[in-house]
């Protein structure tokens, strides 16, 4: 089995995630391509450190994790707030900050 | 624990090969469901089982614990708390599927392609040795010790910032969603007082009240024969249900509060 | 043989021992200090000294004429060689080699012009007292003379070029200053910025003479400069002697920079007197001569010094032919006057003495003149129309017969002072080319016709004053300095020239040649009187024996370019004020366009520029979340190019 193959895997599903945060607008979708990102950099993480055959990879990946749990957290809270004054979940409706 | 990663070290080349081009499958099926579905609460499930096909890719690559980790961080608390939010916002919210920004879409093609193309050029051109953890995982007597010993060793000081960046992050969310009340809180003779003053002392129609058809998006009747929208759950106010009651409807119940028949004859819907 | 191969003679004679000042000799100071200390207190102290601010002028240059009187006396005292003397005051510049002190030398040719300065200036004091009483701005007027006597002073008294500079820009100052005395006539105004502009053309040689003589020489104090003149390369010299004769041309109002000299007769009366004709004018003179060594190193500018001279001489005599202007006459007949001197002081040591001995005397036949025609304007209801004139004689009597003592002297009829110094000069022009001799020969007839013609219009003939004027003479206190002047007219030249007295005077310091002539020396004297009498003749006949008409006749073609300046103006107006004017603007033009454009163009495009990369921001992060991926994509494919 090419470890190779787990980081191809990785990046189709960064590039999809990126792919998803450009072309979706619900705020809680964008998140979860966010998400996603996160997964295939973790599954990247966990892939060399087995390659390279220590495991300060998939400490990194834990760390990762335990980021985007914060992340997570504060992110939904902020779309609640925006939800709750602007009667929207579209990332496209907060749009003020412009020329 | 143990058994598991022997499982996953007995399987061996074939038995990887099959669970990765199963899992993979799953994974990029489930990030194209997230992406293409309308529903946001579809997105949330195709992600999980993304997340969950990831798990048990770290597993069959003897990371075991981060397996269990995602399993219980990710598909448990993450998309948990997804799925609440997303209730709280309105589960039937979709997004419409015209594009805002012209020519964001076609753009984030070609750069999504473009991006994905350079990466699996540059990991193609790599080459690769690949040392296993075979020994790592063995050193302190398994992944989960090895790990341990990783982030209260090296890793100490960026674990605890990390707590304190979950603090941190519980408190913001805390914050945030906190809403202040400007006024004091109602007691319940002040709000038994206004239900007086009101005009409407009595309970509120119960739903299905005089309905001609059972159900909870049916406006009930007042007893002048008058229907009213308020005996209808706010969330399905003005979605679909309150429409479609035009005066025949109210006639006929009308009629039948009266003692009238209520079978309309044929003549009277021809000339209607 | 060349016309001028006499010309180049070393003087070697003229390097006199340099002795430190004592004794008498260490009140050379005061000679400045005391109008210096006049001119500040009655400048600074404002309208409480107007009731005697005017004595105050007085006063302090008459001091300083007992001074020079009593420095004279005691130079006669030494011995040729201990004639020099230099008194150091103070150290002004030292920086590094350059070292410049305030040193005043005091030798037979400073001597001579403290003399005149302080001589003839008090004299003009005393008759500025009476001439300006009615002026409410007299303490001023004698506040700016006291300055401009003083600078006058530390110019011929500085021992070295940068000092001489300073006394140089100092008399430039005065000048200004007194032609723009009467500030509120638009003509004084003008002609006074005029003076001001066209001396700084002259300075700018002078001071381009003084950083050449530093370069060339590493020394601007006259010893230094003059000393060693001789062994500097002749294209050095040259460059220094023409930078100098520009300085020259500047202050002394020759050719081609000699059209201020005619405007600036709009100041009073004395002040053309002392500053326009006497002293200041004759400056560039006395800047020649001082150089001598100089223009001994270089035949060319040697030449082109006498060239500027004749050109000068036969401008200033021709256009005082053509003038109605009693003023402008006279000022005329000064940029002729001292075009001789100017062509004298070009001829080498041959000439220098003569051409100082002609400033001298010309300082006293000028302020004479002018200041008789001061007396005649004041009778006069301040007219200076000769045509308006006419027959005062009979009202002014002693106006007449000194105006006629300074006529008789700068005709050149013997015994009267102008003969002596003419005449050698003419001589010493024969001897080294006989166009300047034929030049200076001829002006001598030009001379008699216009003075002649000046002297005739207003004193002969009939009167044709007009009904509001009542001629009368003048006060005594104007009449005595005239007097005097006419006094000096008449006999200071003969005096001199018993034994040849000032010219082995000066001979010290200009050094001396005799003239070779190829023929008797009694022909060109006889020559000259003889076309100075034609002149003269010419002129009194149609001017004091018919009727001369009461608004000027159209005239031939030289008579209109006389009275135009021999179109000075024009010229200047043609060749500098007009390009300049076109480069102005069109630098301005250039300056708008161009260089206003390439920065407002700059600024708009990048503005343009800004305001559409604006739009980039959208306000959408989906926008800047696809610039980011982009970015990246870029840096994936910069990796990947990189290892390719």
């Amino acid at each position: 089995m090419n470890p190779a193959n787990y980081i191809y895997l990785s990046a189709v599903l960064f590039s999809l995630g990126a792919f998803g945060v450009l072309v979706r607008r619900n705020a809680i979708v964008v998140f979860m391509c966010v998400e996603l990102m996160l997964n295939a950099s973790n599954l990247a993480f966990v892939s060399f450190a087995r390659i390279h055959g220590n495991l300060d990879g998939q400490v990194i990946a834990f760390f990762v994790m335990v980021v985007a749990a914060a992340e997570v957290v504060v992110g939904l809270a902020i779309i609640m707030t925006i939800f709750r004054t602007r009667r929207s979940a579209s990332v496209d409706e907060a749009n003020l900050l412009k020329y | 624990m143990s058994t598991l990663l022997s499982l996953v070290e007995t399987t061996g080349n074939t038995g990887e090969t099959v669970v990765f081009w199963v899992c993979a499958i799953i994974a990029v099926a489930g990030a194209l469901g997230m992406l293409l579905s309308h529903k946001a609460v579809h997105s949330a499930l195709f992600i999980a089982s993304t997340m969950i096909s990831l798990a048990v890719l770290y597993v069959s690559q003897s990371a075991p614990f981060l397996g269990m980790t995602q399993v219980v961080v990710y598909t448990g608390a993450v998309m948990m708390l997804f799925l609440f939010v997303l209730m709280i916002v309105g589960v039937d919210s979709s997004d419409s599927l015209v594009e805002t920004i012209k020519g964001q879409r076609i753009a984030a093609v070609v750069v999504a392609l473009a991006f994905a193309g350079l990466l699996i050029a540059g990991i193609g051109s790599a080459t690769w040795t690949v040392v296993g953890l075979d020994k790592a995982n063995t050193v302190d007597g398994g992944n989960v010790q090895g790990i341990a010993h990783l982030i209260f060793g090296r890793y100490v000081f960026a674990f605890e910032a990390t707590s304190a960046l979950l603090i941190t992050a519980a408190l913001g969310a805390m914050v945030l969603a906190h809403r202040e009340r400007h006024t004091p809180r109602a007691t319940q003779r002040q709000m038994s007082e206004e239900r007086v003053r009101s005009g409407h002392a009595q309970n509120l129609p119960g739903p299905g009240v005089y309905a001609r058809h059972n159900a909870v998006g049916t406006p009930a009747m007042l007893p002048d024969g008058t229907p009213t929208d308020r005996s209808v759950p706010e969330p399905l106010r003005g979605v679909s249900a309150v429409v479609g009651i035009d005066s025949d409807d109210t006639a006929s119940v009308t009629a039948l509060a009266a003692g009238g028949s209520v079978i309309p004859t044929t003549d009277e819907e021809t000339e209607s | 043989m060349s016309p001028f191969s006499g010309a180049v003679t070393h003087a070697a004679e003229a390097a006199p021992a340099v002795t430190a000042a004592t004794g008498t000799f260490q009140l050379i100071w005061l000679l400045i200090a005391l109008p210096l200390v006049g001119a500040a207190i009655l400048l600074l102290a404002g309208r409480r000294t107007d009731k005697w601010g005017h004595w105050l002028g007085l006063l302090a240059s008459t001091a300083s004429f007992v001074v020079a009187v009593l420095l004279f006396v005691a130079m006669l005292g030494q011995s040729d060689d201990q004639r020099t003397q230099v008194q150091h005051l103070f150290n002004w510049i030292a920086v590094g080699t350059f070292d410049v002190p305030v040193d005043l030398r005091l030798d037979q040719l400073s001597m001579t012009f403290v003399l005149l300065i302080t001589g003839v200036g008090s004299l003009i004091h005393l008759y500025s007292v009476g001439y300006m009483s009615h002026d409410r701005d007299r303490r001023r007027f004698f506040g700016y003379l006291n300055l401009f006597v003083a600078s006058m002073l530390l110019l011929v008294l500085a021992d070295n070029y940068l000092l001489l500079y300073v006394g140089w820009e100092g008399v430039g100052l005065a000048s200004y200053l007194l032609i723009g005395f009467w500030f509120f006539k638009d003509s004084a105004a003008v002609a006074s910025k005029k003076a001001f502009v066209v001396n700084r053309v002259g300075d700018v040689g002078l001071s381009l003479a003084i950083m050449l003589m530093f370069v060339t020489f590493g020394s601007v104090s006259f010893e230094g400069v003059l000393g060693s003149a001789s062994k500097g390369s002749q294209q050095s010299m040259t460059w220094i002697g023409l930078a100098l004769l520009l300085a020259a041309c500047g202050k002394s109002a020759q050719f081609p920079l000699q059209s201020w000299l005619l405007d600036a007769m709009e100041g009073p009366t004395p002040v053309s007197a002392l500053i326009h004709a006497a002293t200041m004018v004759t400056a560039g003179v006395y800047l020649i001569v001082r150089s001598g060594a100089i223009f001994d190193a270089s035949l060319p500018a040697r030449n082109a010094v006498i060239v500027v001279g004749a050109i000068t001489l036969l401008m200033g005599a021709i256009i005082g032919c053509a003038k109605d202007d009693i003023k402008k006459a006279l000022a005329g007949s000064t940029m002729s006057q001292i075009g001789y001197m100017i062509l004298a002081a070009g001829l080498g040591p041959v000439g220098y003495a003569f051409a100082i001995f002609h400033l001298l005397l010309h300082g006293f036949f000028k302020a004479d003149m002018f200041l008789g025609a001061g007396s005649v304007m004041h009778g006069m209801n301040d007219g200076v129309n000769m045509r308006r004139y006419g027959a005062l004689r009979t009202v002014m009597k002693v106006t007449w017969i000194t105006f006629m003592m300074g006529w008789l002297a700068i005709l050149g009829i013997p015994p009267f002072s102008g003969f002596y110094s003419k005449d050698k000069i003419i001589e010493a022009a024969w001897s080294v080319s006989p166009v300047a001799g034929l030049v200076t020969l001829v002006g001598a007839g030009i001379t008699a016709f216009y003075m002649t013609r000046l002297f005739a219009m207003t004193f002969h003939g009939e009167a044709r004053w007009t009904d509001d004027v009542h001629p009368h003479e003048s006060p005594w206190i104007m009449m005595f300095p005239i007097a005097i002047l006419a006094l000096l007219s008449a006999v200071a030249g003969f005096i001199l020239n018993l034994n040849n007295a000032f010219v082995d005077w000066l001979k010290p310091v200009t050094g001396l040649e005799e003239p070779q002539l190829p023929f008797s020396s009694a022909v060109l004297p006889i020559a000259a009187i003889i076309l100075v009498l034609i002149g003269a003749v010419l002129a009194w006949i149609p001017y004091a024996t018919r009727a001369v008409p009461e608004v000027a006749p159209a005239g031939n073609l030289l008579t209109r370019a006389a009275r135009a300046d021999l179109y000075g103006d024009a010229a200047n107006e043609a060749v500098f004020m007009r390009p300049g004017q076109y480069l102005t603007r069109w630098l301005v033009w250039f300056d708008n366009r161009v260089v206003d454009g390439v920065v407002n163009g700059t600024a708009a495009t990048i503005g343009g520029l800004s305001g559409r990369a604006r739009r980039l921001q959208t306000g959408f992060a989906r926008s800047y979340a696809l610039s980011m991926l982009g970015g990246a994509a870029l840096v994936a494919a910069a990796l990947v190019l990189v290892r390719l």
